[in-house]
């Protein structure tokens, strides 16, 4: 009878969890695709070695060792745990006990212990993570951006992580005392004759609550990973196939002004291209989400917070507004404040705010150098640089808010073909200058 | 000749005469009108005209290759010079370009070729490497920098844009001279502050200006000389130096003065 019930309660928490994930997932999805439609799909056997190489592989995380390999425990702990996972949604069903167990035999003894180690050095990789976030107080966790929601969400993770491995403890070393170490588990065994003594029901609560607690945090969880940084355990994977193939130095192009230049230089492209005169003229650069790139857009949800970029930005280190971080959660803030705008009032809902002067401050990305280095650092394949450009594209193409001092750059190099104000029949005088 | 004895053609006496360089080279803004960045040209062309390369520049028909403005976000300005440009390398039938301006390399390498400009484009640096892994240019040993310490500063377009962090170090390490690292540096290497057409404005608030960030790396790497590829890293590093009064100590130069210098060319 408790087996049925248990069962039913099992099918309407995955029920559940499933249907809010998916409607979350949904949002995120749409909120993608609010971005321009760019071709993404040249050259699949290089993206995939960067999936192998900079997901799966972590390639960028061991530019830094001793974070990469604090998160390397985490990491492959959740991957292998993904097996336990599998059985626990079987026996759930089907109210079946460690239904691997017959079938596997010394294996499933091998990979549950397997488990349970990387799971202890998951939980000390864990506490080392909230040291460094919150006594030893590493720089890059501790800048303006990181107070409020993010701060607590770093923490929220590691929480749930100590928990989750607390409730699979409780849950082995139940079953291997009442099981009188059948399992052969190592670690749960040694705490399960421990507490062999206790009285069965005691034992049968343990195990149970074990099983239960385990199962709903990880459903609580997967409710939560998209609300938050955590959401890279996941995004972490599309975004590093997906990212750039080209020199970090070149920037994308803008086909319309090509084309317009083009003709304007070329008087015969003109007369062919006199019927493109009637379109409309599209909008420059970005000033809100839905003008940068799809990428850009995958790039903010898979951010995790981990301010590498900021902490190798110049303009950052030397106290500038610009945090590249920063710019990154400020798009998914966007997008997720323009869902639950829309959600309110309806889909044509204006809330008459942009990315740029509500979000980001033109004073941020004017400080941009574009020197690549959050780029090089992100680990998870991120390119805060192409955002700002963008914004910067918009910024001079359509807001005309230029620094007057690169408006007499863009002068000299109109008029005299040069970044200073020289004659440019002067430009090779240098060769008979003493 | 010149009256500094240099041997420099120009692309349009060439192409009159029917003539075709081995390579143009793109001399660049700072190159071509500021002061502390001609010596680089001088530098570069004496080493030239030592080995002996055909090459040519294309003096007043040369213009911005558009960098700054593009990343400044004016892309309307930028194709204009970018057409332009174009327009004058094809009509000339250039194949390869050298030019010892980092910017100027990673635009005419990068983002001519969608426009429909497509050369073979080669950093200094790499170039002269090549002149010396061919025997062209043949190192003195042991001469005017043996025992100095010297640092090399990564430019954002050449290292991190580009990938090219070996061929500087490669000269640097035929000077025979004591190569120590900068705290940051290759893929690492911090910003001299002048990209992203920062060169052309004041710095935005701050507690620092980039170029005091890395000159703190450099004074803490005590070098005798700070070698840069870059004609930007070297006013921007230069300054730096100077505002620490430290220019009596530390010398910024580009590694092609350098190989001029032991060379003995200057
Ligand atoms: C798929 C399973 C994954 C799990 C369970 C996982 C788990 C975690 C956890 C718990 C943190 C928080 C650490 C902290 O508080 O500082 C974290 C952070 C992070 N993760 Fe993952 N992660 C996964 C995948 C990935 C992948 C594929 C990458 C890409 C290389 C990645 C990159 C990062 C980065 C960059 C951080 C920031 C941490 C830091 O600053 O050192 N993660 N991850
Ligand atoms: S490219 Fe811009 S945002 Fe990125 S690190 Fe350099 S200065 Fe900072
Ligand atoms: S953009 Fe990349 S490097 Fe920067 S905080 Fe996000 S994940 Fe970290």
């Amino acid at each position: 009878m408790t087996a049925i019930i248990q069962s039913i309660l099992f099918l309407i928490v995955l029920g559940l969890t499933g249907f809010f994930f998916l409607k979350k997932a949904r949002e995120i999805y749409k909120n993608i695709k609010r971005g321009k439609a760019e071709d993404i799909s040249d050259r699949p056997g290089e993206r995939w070695k960067n999936v192998f190489l900079l997901a799966f592989g972590q390639k960028k995380m061991f530019r830094n060792m001793t974070p990469a390999l604090l998160h390397l425990c985490v990491y492959v702990a959740f991957l292998v745990t993904q097996v336990e996972l599998i059985e626990i949604v079987i026996d759930g069903i089907f109210q079946t006990h460690r239904f691997f167990y017959p079938i596997l035999g010394g294996l499933y003894t091998f990979v549950i212990n397997f488990i349970e180690i990387l799971s202890v050095l998951a939980l000390i990789a864990t506490f080392a993570f909230l040291a460094r976030r919150n006594l030893l107080k590493i720089p890059r966790f501790q800048m303006d951006e990181m107070t409020g929601w993010p701060k607590l969400d770093g923490n929220l993770i590691l929480l749930f992580e100590i928990v989750l491995v607390t409730f699979i403890f409780m849950m082995n070393s139940a079953d291997m005392a009442m099981h009188h170490g059948e399992y052969g588990f190592w670690l749960s065994g040694i705490l399960g004759s421990a507490i062999e003594g206790l009285p069965h029901g005691v034992l049968v609560a343990m195990e149970r609550i074990g099983w239960w607690g385990h199962i709903l945090l990880v459903f609580g969880f997967l409710n939560y990973i998209p609300y938050s940084k955590h959401l890279h355990i996941m995004l972490a994977f599309p975004n590093a196939y997906y990212a750039n193939l080209e020199s970090k130095g070149e920037m994308s192009n803008m086909p319309a002004i090509m084309k317009e230049v083009q003709s304007m230089m070329d008087p015969n492209a003109a007369m062919d291209d006199s019927a493109a005169v009637d379109e409309e003229m599209p909008s420059f650069g970005a000033k809100d989400v839905d003008e940068l790139s799809w990428k850009s857009l995958l790039d903010a949800y898979t951010c995790t917070e981990c301010g590498r970029c900021s902490a190798a930005c110049p303009a950052s280190g030397t106290g500038k507004l610009l945090s590249p971080r920063k710019i990154m959660m400020d798009v998914r803030d966007r997008m997720e404040d323009l869902t639950k705008l829309e959600a309110k009032h309806g889909p044509d809902h204006k809330d008459g705010k942009m990315l740029i002067g509500d979000y980001i401050s033109p004073e941020e990305i004017k400080a941009c150098t574009t020197c690549n280095a959050c780029v090089e650092e992100c680990p998870v394949s991120i390119s805060p640089l192409n955002i700002i450009l963008e914004l910067r594209r918009y910024q001079i193409l359509e807001a005309a808010d230029s620094p007057e001092e690169w408006n007499l750059m863009f002068t000299n190099v109109e008029n005299n073909g040069a970044v200073w104000q020289f004659n440019p029949a002067d430009r090779a005088n240098w060769i008979n200058e003493a | 000749m010149s009256e500094n004895g240099l041997d420099v053609p120009m692309m349009s006496d060439l192409a009159a005469r029917g003539e075709k360089p081995e390579v143009l080279f793109w001399v660049g803004c700072a190159g071509s009108f500021d002061s502390r960045a001609q010596k680089v040209t001088k530098a570069f062309v004496k080493i030239l005209n030592a080995v002996g390369v055909k090459f040519a520049i294309l003096g007043p028909e040369e213009t911005c290759t558009g960098d700054p403005a593009r990343r400044a976000g004016n892309e309307f300005l930028f194709q204009m010079q970018a057409a332009t440009n174009i327009m004058t390398l094809d009509q000339y039938e250039i194949k390869k370009i050298v030019t010892a301006c980092p910017h100027c390399f990673n635009t005419l390498k990068n983002e001519y070729p969608v426009l429909g400009g497509n050369y073979e484009v080669i950093h200094h640096t790499t170039f002269l490497q090549g002149l010396i892994n061919e025997g062209k240019l043949k190192m003195k040993g042991g001469g005017t920098f043996k025992g100095k310490k010297i640092t090399y500063h990564d430019s954002c377009y050449l290292g991190r844009a580009n990938n090219i962090y070996e061929a500087p170090r490669k000269l640097l390490e035929a000077l025979d001279a004591e190569l120590v690292e900068l705290k940051r540096c290759r893929s690492k290497g911090l910003c001299c502050g002048a990209g992203g057409a920062q060169m052309f404005k004041e710095e935005e608030n701050g507690s620092l200006r980039v170029n005091q960030e890395r000159t703190k790396d450099v004074l803490e790497a005590k070098p005798d000389i700070v070698a840069v590829g870059c004609p930007f890293c070297s006013t921007m590093l230069g300054d730096g130096v100077k505002e620490k009064e430290k220019q009596d100590q530390i010398q910024v130069k580009d590694i092609a003065e350098l190989i001029a210098e032991a060379q003995d060319l200057d």
